[in-house]
């Protein structure tokens, strides 16, 4: 008696749930509907073009600066047969990406790395594209003292109080140019004050801003984010600071002409001025400086 | 095909190889899922006791929440706990105002993995629970209470005799979490030495684009969860010899 009502309430799942599904693809097809005739038109009235996808493997930091929301549409009006697809994950990973030919470009900013990516024959060339500059973040308090320092004095500051610090640990370029920031001031950073994190750009920031601790951001995600974070720059201007970020077409990439006219594209003067434009309006300071020869 | 075999070998001998970083993620691993299973059965076996032993207005509505709990999405249930526990969240405005001091920090800590793992783990205990407790039938709870059982009695041995599917609960509850990412990663922080957990290393790894070390790391959460899971299956058939 139990069975056969335990297959009656099966049934009327299984009629419950369809229905759940029938509901939810009409409405689906409804929503797409109107969508599509206006879109019909469009390309009858052009050229017919024909999009070929191209992956962009490009890091977190880049990503979580906004700047691909103005500079992917820029550049797939410029070259509207490519579709950019932007995969935003760490240096290291987008390298990786690259030579296991993956993805077709890379915007990365390791320069070291770039160029053995190059010359281990993974990539056909590497230009500079632009550049931002590194900051030191922290509480407004500023416990540990640094505001105004050097990078080397706030470092040593830093250590010295023991006040927590926030490393992005993930190999990505960030981590690699903190790494020589400490590096360069003879510090060998250990201890429970210094927290390696192994996460993105911007989660980082979030830490840092929820343990009251200090760390190493690039300027464009912080601005992005400084609303939701209690985080003050403390430390800025440093030539030691500099960000250089480098286009690399991927060797024998699945979209090979595609990957050449973003490299190409992105160094052109157009792309540069879309650069140095991205961040004026919001921040009243430009995040990137395009620095293409 | 040689990079999972390498990865094999490699995870193999990272393994046995003695590296000291490698043991402390493993054992926080099995501490932070062993210690929120640990609560989970405490909520959820009762709440699968009661849901699944009784009969109510709305109960269909309550297990259909269930068992859409036993769905939920670990990067939400983790988004949800950082937000309550963040510096700008309602718990640190609440404590600031009843104690009169700063809340210590929560977020970034083993016990905040544990809150977001038990929330995971819960309504899969709950939920395959009380499905086992349903079958169980009726006529054995009335004649142990015409016998002159107690509440508590009849439901120890109902539970009992649900032992199998209580086990399976169990199982369920521990293989939703050790092998969850979303949630650890967002309210752990993934801090090396203090919150780094098996999955979170092995999203890290990925990365850096080490794909080979991360497949590693993989195997070797896979194989731990063997051992535990088949510790499990061997408790769960125990027993059943003396069935029929």
């Amino acid at each position: 008696m139990i069975d056969s009502l335990k297959g009656k309430a099966i049934w009327r799942f299984g009629v419950v749930f369809l229905a759940f599904a029938l509901v939810f693809s009409l409405a689906g097809c409804a929503a797409e509907e109107p969508a599509e005739e206006p879109a019909a038109e469009e390309p009858v009235a052009e050229e017919p073009v024909e999009t070929t996808d191209l992956i962009l493997a490009s890091t977190t930091s880049t990503q979580d600066s906004g700047l691909f929301d103005v500079l992917i549409p820029a550049f797939e009006e410029a070259h509207p047969e490519y579709k950019v697809n932007v995969i935003a994950v760490g240096t290291g990973e987008a390298l990786e990406l690259g030579q296991n030919k993956d993805a077709d470009v890379l915007l990365v900013h390791a320069k070291a790395k770039e160029e053995a990516f190059v010359a281990d024959g993974y990539g056909t060339e590497r230009k500079d594209v632009m550049y931002n500059d590194f900051i030191i973040v922290g509480p407004a308090a500023d416990p540990a003292g640094i505001k105004g320092a050097t990078v080397a004095d706030a470092l040593k500051k830093i250590s010295d109080s023991g006040v927590t610090f926030i490393s992005r640990g993930d190999d990505s370029g960030t981590h690699t140019a903190e790494k020589a920031l400490w590096e360069k001031s003879a510090i060998t950073p250990s201890g429970a004050w210094y927290n390696s994190a192994g996460k993105g750009m911007g989660d980082v920031l979030t830490m840092a801003s929820e343990m009251a601790g200090y760390t190493l951001t690039d300027r464009a995600t912080y601005l992005n984010m400084k609303n939701d974070l209690q985080l003050d720059i403390l430390c800025e201007g440093d030539t030691v600071l500099f960000n250089q970020y480098g286009v690399i077409p991927v060797t024998d990439a699945t979209n090979m002409d595609g990957a050449q006219a973003f490299a190409d594209w992105i160094v052109s003067d157009e792309a540069q001025a879309v650069i140095a434009e991205y961040g004026v309006e919001k921040f009243g300071a430009p995040l990137f400086f395009p620095n293409a020869q | 095909m040689e990079v999972f075999w390498s990865a094999f070998v490699d995870s193999i001998k990272l393994l046995f190889g003695g590296d000291a970083a490698l043991y402390e993620i493993i054992g926080l691993s099995l501490r932070v899922s062993g210690i929120s299973l640990f609560f989970a059965m405490l909520i959820g076996v009762p709440l699968g006791y009661l849901i699944g032993a009784h009969r109510f207005p709305g109960r269909g509505l309550v297990v259909a929440i269930v068992n859409t709990g036993m769905g939920l999405p670990p990067v939400v249930v983790g988004l949800t706990v950082y937000m309550l526990l963040s510096r700008s969240g309602p718990i640190w405005d609440l404590y600031l105002t009843w104690m009169g001091e700063a809340m210590p920090r929560v977020l970034y800590t083993v016990p905040a993995m544990i809150v977001a793992q038990v929330i995971i783990s819960s309504p899969l205990v709950t939920g395959v629970t009380l499905a086992a407790i349903a079958s169980v039938p009726t006529e054995l709870r009335l004649q142990a209470r015409s016998l002159g059982a107690s509440r508590l009695q009849e439901a120890i041995l109902t539970v009992k005799e649900a032992r199998r599917g209580v086990m399976a609960s169990v199982a369920a509850g521990f293989g939703g979490i050790i092998s969850e990412v979303g949630a650890v990663n967002m309210v752990g922080g993934n801090i090396a030495g203090k919150t780094r957990v098996m999955t979170t290393a092995i999203q890290l790894e990925t990365g850096q684009g080490n794909f080979g070390l991360a497949l590693a790391l993989g195997l070797i959460l896979i194989g731990i969860s063997f051992v535990i899971m088949n510790g499990f299956t061997r408790v769960q058939q125990s027993g059943g010899r003396y069935e029929r």
